[in-house]
């Protein structure tokens, strides 16, 4: 296929795939045909544009042209490819889960399920690949919508009640985003994203420092900024599949990126030093990462505290991008994929805990390392990663977040860092400690190993957060691209070296 | 033939609407045939005559009736403008005609060649008021389908017959006041048709009389097009009304009204001080409608009063859109009236499909009906994602235009109250989305499955269809219809 096709094609492989499964209707081998058939595809259309990316291209497809000389457009930069890199490998692997899930668990509605799935997959990829604001506004909202089934897929009083939560905080949060998108259009007509921000020089400095908040507020709430967080753990009420890949990867990964790519593509980083927002991001995010992980301590839902943990560690990537260094930068890129297969192990391993061993809670694992060492084994590695141990991903994204925070002379930043990485280790370690190092009671001795479908996955997402600790540049070069991406935006801002 | 085609798509519904009762005499079945066959050729002929309209460079068709030259003979105009409303009604009543079929044979009124006529009347009327070039033939019009949506409406049953009679007063008072205002206009410069009295009007040189014209045109329209705070009539005529009229009335009617006030304001008016000054009231009111229309449609317990109220919201997006006088502020507008004509026609049809197929409306009834009649109600989630203005739908783009426009005029007021509707709006909406899919008590045995008839379904769906694709595939109808539908003096 010809290259520049390719991001669209990537973009719209899984809506066909839900177009597609309506049709498979009540056979279920045919619609899990047809999901792999769409996630292997996806896959491999994303990861083939890897070489060029890497090259300094940027892959654009051809663009929808609407009125007023507003267009819609998919265009593949380094940033965009580390997102739908991340993104598409993972649905992948959470296909098979969900297969091993669905079936385990005995979840009704299943087709419903894959094709709420596919719409979410084809709208995060298009947020990955977005050219512009508009564009990137329009597949923010469709994934609004899509993964709203899926939150109260469980149609119980709980879930509905969730939902609407869910519901309030993404679609209000979705208006105020309009509102500094128009704007944006407005002193900017059609302008697309910009290594280096387009809007220096476009308006005055309060503003640019008005507009920003308004930006903030709109992805903060997928990115669970606090105080913006509040829907994040009461979605956990959805299935596990959709907790693991839509609220600790797609969806706040999705407001995260849209914060690094408000940043860095759309303001700058020098523009917003001028303005001083960037001290208050700072401040927003480590206050997230140190209360989000104090609350995570007190939570007893294992689900709940995933998303506790999930909250601080999106901050992680605000911060980064807040910094502006290219190290800090480069460090905040590369946590959306690090921190994306870390999270996802976690409730990949709390899916399986959940319908081999029965346990929601956060006590009451004893012996579980010898009755299902792979989930308890990669469960260890994901926390240890999490925490921030040298040799795994955690600890990459901690140390470029280190040095950038060093460089920018905010000292107290690698505080934050360290105290986070201790509290994340004291409400970790229990867990791990109560599994490998108590003998079973009457409760646990009957719990086995997860079936495969669930057991491979969540093998293999621990095997990569230990591979990228070790050699992150290998295979989809996630470091590789993520220093790409901040080195640009660093000289088309012309800020810090 | 093609010549006349601008007094056909009048003529044709208007004398079938003569016809239609005596054949309904003998076969019900026929006279409905009749009809939808008519309504088809209208649809067809005032397809023709837009594209017509389109290829000529200047885009303008003037047709002379009976070969009397304007001024002193009545004129047609079609121009990308009234060429895409005539359009729009006209597919639009062809489609609310399709699902009055199953409908009538049912439960609607004994004599269904009278209903068919009285709709044809209706139909003929809103073009008429569409096509016109001459303001005392637009009052004729005007009236015309009034009298017929009144008769509509009140075959709804008793509480209908009270909600329309007041409607009938309501909307009485707002001809009268049109027509006086015409009368002064008329006074002034001794002319009826529009472009001959836009020239003569500066000439006179009566500021005073024309502001009072002018005052008095833009109440009657206001009233008729149900804007903020002329809308009482509109909830209850619309909540009791039969399903096929409400779908129709409510899509189009009040959009022909809000045609009108722009035709008048900015093509005949349009150098006039007093239009300037009456789109600043309107520009007012419609960010009160907005405001006010929301609010109310959240405080309903029926779904129709809430689509009806939503209405008055709506319209607000329009009549703000058009006072904002920019190029991108009325393109939205006019892309705004067609996408509520499209939505919500398709939302009553769904609506009154659910009440005549279980008999339930209010939005604690909606509960499970989704399990009942799922492509209903997927219909009814479509057209309601764009009633909210979330992409990829039609509802968000016109929104996105209107908010550039108000962005671009620096009127906050306008950008806090579109935003603030949307997410009232949502609240609504979502409100009956998840009672409608998620409602349904688990405890109980499930329902039959059982969807409308085809005829029901299938334009309701068609319209949810073209809401959806109209979103990302809107440039062609913005560069080739409502560009070229500004006004002289705006591009």
């Amino acid at each position: 296929m010809d290259l520049a096709a390719r991001p669209l094609a990537a973009v719209l492989v899984s809506l066909l795939a839900a177009t597609l499964l309506p049709l498979a209707g009540r056979r279920p081998a045919l619609r899990e045909a047809i999901t792999f058939a769409a996630a292997g595809l996806k896959l491999a259309l994303v990861a083939s544009m890897l070489p060029a990316v890497l090259d300094g291209q940027a892959i654009e497809s051809a663009r929808l042209p609407l009125a007023a000389g507003l267009t819609l457009g998919f265009r593949a930069d380094a940033l965009g490819l580390l997102f739908a890199l991340t993104a598409s490998s993972l649905w992948l692997l959470t296909s098979l889960y969900s297969v091993g899930y669905l079936r385990a668990a005995a979840v009704p509605r299943q087709t419903a399920y894959y094709v709420s799935f596919a719409v979410c997959l084809s709208a995060t990829v298009g947020i990955a690949f977005a050219a512009n604001l508009l564009t990137f506004f329009v597949c923010y909202e469709v994934l609004t919508l899509a993964t709203y089934p899926l939150v109260v897929h469980a149609q119980t009083a709980e879930a509905r009640s969730a939902g609407r939560r869910y519901l309030v905080y993404t679609l209000g949060a979705g208006q105020v985003l309009l509102v500094a998108i128009v704007w944006t259009e407005s002193v900017a007509p059609g302008a697309d994203f910009t290594p280096g921000g387009f809007l220096a020089g476009r308006a005055e400095a309060g503003v640019l420092a008005a507009a920003f908040a308004l930006f903030i507020v709109g992805c903060g709430v997928k990115a669970a900024i606090m105080p913006l967080h509040g829907w994040l753990p009461a979605a956990m009420v959805a299935p596990t599949p959709v907790s693991a890949l839509l609220h600790a990867v797609a969806v706040v990964k999705a407001g995260a990126f849209g914060v690094v790519r408000i940043v860095g593509y759309v303001f700058g980083v020098d523009v917003l030093r001028a303005t001083g927002a960037d001290t208050v991001l700072i401040v927003a995010a480590a206050a997230t990462i140190l209360i989000a992980s104090m609350r995570a301590l007190g939570e007893d839902h294992l689900k709940r505290l995933l998303a506790y943990s999930t909250i601080g560690q999106l901050s992680y990537i605000v911060l980064g991008a807040a910094l502006g260094s290219v190290a800090a930068l480069t460090g905040a890129m590369f946590h959306i994929a690090g921190h994306g297969f870390m999270k996802i192990t976690m409730f990949f391993c709390a899916g399986a805990l959940h319908t081999q061993a029965h346990r929601d809670g956060v006590h009451g694992f004893d012996g579980l390392g010898r009755q299902m060492p792979v989930t308890m084994t990669a469960f260890a590695v994901g926390a240890c990663g999490l925490a921030g141990v040298p040799l795994l991903a955690g600890f990459i994204a901690k140390w470029n977040l280190g040095v950038g925070a060093l460089t920018a002379g905010d000292e107290i930043i690698v505080g934050v860092l360290v105290v986070s990485g201790l509290l994340n280790a004291a409400y970790f370690f229990p867990i791990i400690y109560d599994a490998f190092f108590k003998a079973p009671t009457t409760e646990t001795a009957d719990a086995r190993e997860a079936p495969w479908p669930m057991a491979l996955p969540l093998g293999v997402t621990a095997a990569v957060a230990l591979v990228l600790g070790v050699a992150p540049s290998v295979g989809f070069r996630f470091f590789a691209l993520a220093r790409l991406a901040a080195e640009s935006v660093v000289a088309g801002s012309g800020g810090l070296p | 033939m093609s010549e006349h085609l601008p007094i056909l798509i009048v003529v044709v519904p208007l004398s079938a609407a003569l016809v239609v009762p005596l054949l309904g005499r003998r076969s019900s079945t026929a006279a409905h045939a009749v009809t939808l066959a008519t309504l088809a050729a209208t649809l067809v002929a005032a397809s023709v005559a837009l594209t017509r309209v389109l290829r000529t460079a200047d885009g303008v068709w003037q047709y002379e009736l009976g070969g009397w030259a304007p001024p002193w003979g009545i004129e047609y105009v079609l121009d990308p403008l009234s060429g895409g409303m005539s359009v729009l009604v006209a597919s639009l009543a062809l489609a609310a005609a399709i699902y009055a079929g199953p409908y009538l044979r049912t439960s609607g009124p004994d004599r269904i060649g009278l209903f068919d006529s009285l709709y044809l009347l209706l139909v003929a009327g809103l073009l008429g008021i569409v096509a016109t070039g001459d303001l005392f033939n637009l009052y004729v019009f005007l009236e015309i389908s009034s009298i017929a949506a009144y008769a509509l409406l009140a075959t709804g049953g008793d509480r209908a017959a009270v909600a329309t009679f007041r409607y009938l007063l309501v909307g009485t008072v707002a001809a009268s006041c049109y027509l006086l205002g015409i009368g002064y206009l008329y006074a002034l410069t001794g002319t009826l048709n529009m472009t001959d009295l836009s020239a003569r009007l500066a000439a006179a040189d009566q500021p005073t009389a024309t502001a009072v014209g002018v005052g008095l045109i833009v109440i009657g329209l206001a009233i008729k097009a149900a804007v903020f705070p002329f809308h009482g009539w509109l909830p209850d005529a619309y909540t009791y009304a039969p399903p096929p009229v409400t779908g129709f009335v409510a899509a189009v009617m009040t959009k022909v009204s809000a045609y009108a006030l722009y035709r008048v304001l900015y093509f005949v008016l349009g150098a006039e001080p007093a239009a300037a000054s009456a789109l600043v009231f309107l520009g007012w009111a419609g960010v009160a409608a907005i405001v006010a229309g929301s609010w109310l449609a959240l405080a309903q317990s029926d779904v129709r009063r809430m689509l009806a109220y939503s209405s008055v919201g709506q319209m607000g997006y329009i009549i703000f859109g058009f006072s904002l006088g920019s190029p991108i502020a009325i393109v939205g507008a006019l892309f705004h009236v067609l996408n509520h004509a499209l939505m919500k026609g398709c939302l009553f049809l769904v609506t009154g499909g659910i009440r005549w197929r279980t008999g339930l409306s209010s939005v604690a009834g909606f509960a499970g009906v989704g399990r009942r009649l799922p492509l209903s109600a997927t219909a009814f989630a479509v057209a309601a994602v764009s009633m909210v203005g979330l992409p990829p739908t039609a509802g968000f783009f016109s929104k996105w235009y209107l908010l550039l426009g108000a962005f671009e005029a620096e009127a906050w007021l306008g950008v806090a109250a579109l935003v603030g509707s949307s997410w009232l709006s949502a609240i609504y909406f979502f409100r009956v989305l998840e009672r409608l899919f998620l409602g349904a008590d688990e405890s109980r045995p499930a329902p039959e499955r059982r969807d409308l008839p085809f005829g029901m379904l299938a334009p309701a769906l068609v319209l949810a269809l073209v809401v959806l694709l109209l979103g990302l595939f809107h440039q062609p109808v913005v560069t080739h219809l409502l560009e070229r539908a500004l006004p002289p003096t705006v591009s």
